[in-house]
């Protein structure tokens, strides 16, 4: 699973750093360089954008993760190019962003925009996979998750906007029922489909989401 | 029991007809158009911020039928809405004599002129059936004891040109499973399709009205082929509009409406008819006329 990203538009980019003359720019060398977001060529990119548009770029860093190797060790490594930034412009997922945000003591801005979490298909195309609902439906819909891949997150069939496998909303979007439906026929399992799914939790998961390991299962399913 | 459930029951032919709220306050229009059918018709169906787009609520204007003295069904989607928001215009809706809900999942918000409105489909429409019976006996969707239970007449819709069919079918059979009494077809033009399904409806113990919605000219009917999910007009009609003399085609509208209705009445192919005229309302008495139904 990977998160997947998409550039701000660039004038956006510099109105959130419109106070902000010298930049640090953070890539990822995971998700954000998958995606041709946010790694080396990206970044050297964004540099060269933010030069011409007269910002100063005090430094870059693409460490292998974003989310989790912006750390207290990088903000020594790069520190006096950190410090002659006003702001650390991150080209990773929020996650990233986030870190950095803790961990490298400078005011940040997000580069990019995170869309979902998802899988790549075909080279270049990322498709949503889990929403994180904390009730997996899966058992019964043929391992095709209805609350992310059907757009109204139906759990009981399909809506009358389906056409020819297409869903409503167009954009190449299929309907996800048509699939479960296919798959749960070819497994002589449509039983699961016929029956009556319930109104999901909302809750199931409280935001913001929290798991403490530490607790017993018990402990942690009542948190 | 309601005047429309009454009139399922009775075996009847019957036919109701959509009304659709305007944008904005002005109800002249909407309360013209109830005033024109209410005694025409078994019940007049009020849409749901119909295709996402923003309109006047259908329980205000449910209200309005009930106040000028027809017979409203509620369309009630599951867009706009949690369970707490659905169920407290539930009890609104029954405190005011409004007992008949058409229960939809709703057009998704993108297609509609909010588009960067959350759509909420916390229920669906089975969901929402179920929901509704849960409330008639007495209990809330959380379980809690209700003071004082209302009781309504719960309908849903069914595509019977959807492609493909099947998995339209399961959903069908559990809109039915959960409560539904009634089900108002999307729109259906080619009637040996409509027979196929109706052989199939049948076997359910369910009230069929199909839906009619009245071509108004032969790029209305391409348009929907296109870009309508799970609407067919077949060529012939599509012909017989394109036929018609200049100025002419709403007229060939309304005789293949009228045409349709009488068929599916002397056949007996289905319970009843539901009209959706879609700023045609003017034409429904005259519809009902050549279709012989009063």
């Amino acid at each position: 699973m990977k998160t997947i990203t998409r550039q701000k538009p660039f004038e956006q980019i510099l109105e959130d750093i419109s106070s902000d003359t010298r930049v640090f720019i953070v890539g990822c060398g995971t998700c954000a360089t998958l995606c041709h977001t946010g790694g080396v060529e990206e970044v050297a990119a964004m540099a060269e954008k933010l030069t011409v548009a007269g910002k100063i770029v005090t430094g870059v860093a693409v460490p292998p993760t974003g989310c989790d190797e912006v750390t207290s060790e990088m903000r020594y490594v790069f520190r006096d190019r950190l410090r002659a930034a006003d702001i650390v412009l991150v080209m990773s997922c929020a996650f990233g962003v986030q870190t950095a945000a803790t961990q490298l003591k400078k005011p940040v801005a997000p580069a990019l925009d995170t869309l979902f979490m998802g899988k790549e298909g075909p080279a270049g195309h990322y498709s949503e996979i889990c929403m994180q609902c904390g009730e997996c439906v899966l058992a019964y819909t043929g391992g095709i998750c209805p609350v992310t891949a059907c757009h109204k997150g139906l759990l009981n069939g399909p809506c009358g906007g389906t056409d020819n496998g297409m869903c409503e909303v167009g954009n190449g979007r299929e309907c996800a029922w048509t699939h479960i439906y296919n798959r749960l026929l070819s497994q002589g399992r449509l039983d699961r489909m016929r029956q009556y799914h319930p109104p999901k939790s909302h809750n199931a998961v409280l935001r913001p989401g929290i798991l403490d390991l530490t607790h017993s299962r018990e402990e942690a399913a009542a948190q | 029991m309601s005047r429309f459930k009454e009139a399922l029951d009775s075996g009847k032919f019957v036919v109701t007809a959509e009304i659709g709220p305007p944008k904005g306050v002005n109800l002249e229009p909407m309360k013209h158009h109830i005033e024109l059918l209410k005694d025409l018709v078994d019940g007049l169906n009020v849409t749901d911020n119909q295709s996402s787009v923003l309109r006047y609520p259908s329980l205000g204007g449910a209200l309005l039928v009930k106040e000028i003295g027809g017979e409203p069904i509620l369309q009630m989607t599951c867009r706009d809405r949690n369970r707490l928001a659905l169920q407290a215009d539930l009890f609104f809706a029954y405190s005011r004599g409004i007992t008949n809900v058409l229960c939809l999942t709703g057009d998704a918000v993108v297609v509609g002129d909010h588009k960067d409105a959350k759509g909420v489909f916390d229920l669906d429409s089975v969901q929402l059936l179920d929901m509704i019976q849960t409330l008639s006996d007495g209990k809330d969707l959380a379980g809690n004891p209700l003071d004082g239970t209302p009781r309504f007449c719960k309908g849903a819709i069914v595509t019977p040109e959807a492609q493909p069919l099947e998995p339209q079918l399961v959903k069908f059979e559990k809109k039915i499973e959960a409560g539904a009494e009634f089900i108002q077809t999307q729109a259906i033009y080619d009637l040996n399709n409509f027979r196929n399904f109706m052989d199939y409806a049948r076997k359910f113990k369910v009230k069929i009205l199909a839906g009619i919605v009245v071509l108004v000219s032969a790029g209305m009917a391409k348009f929907m082929n296109k870009n309508v999910p799970g609407i067919f007009v077949p060529k012939p009609l599509i012909d017989e509009l394109a036929g018609a003399p200049k100025g002419k085609a709403l007229e060939t509208g309304i005789n293949i409406a009228a045409r349709t209705i009488r068929i599916i009445k002397e056949e007996r192919l289905a319970d009843g008819v539901h009209i959706m005229a879609i700023g045609k309302e003017e034409s429904v008495p005259r519809i009902l006329d050549l279709a012989g139904i009063y």
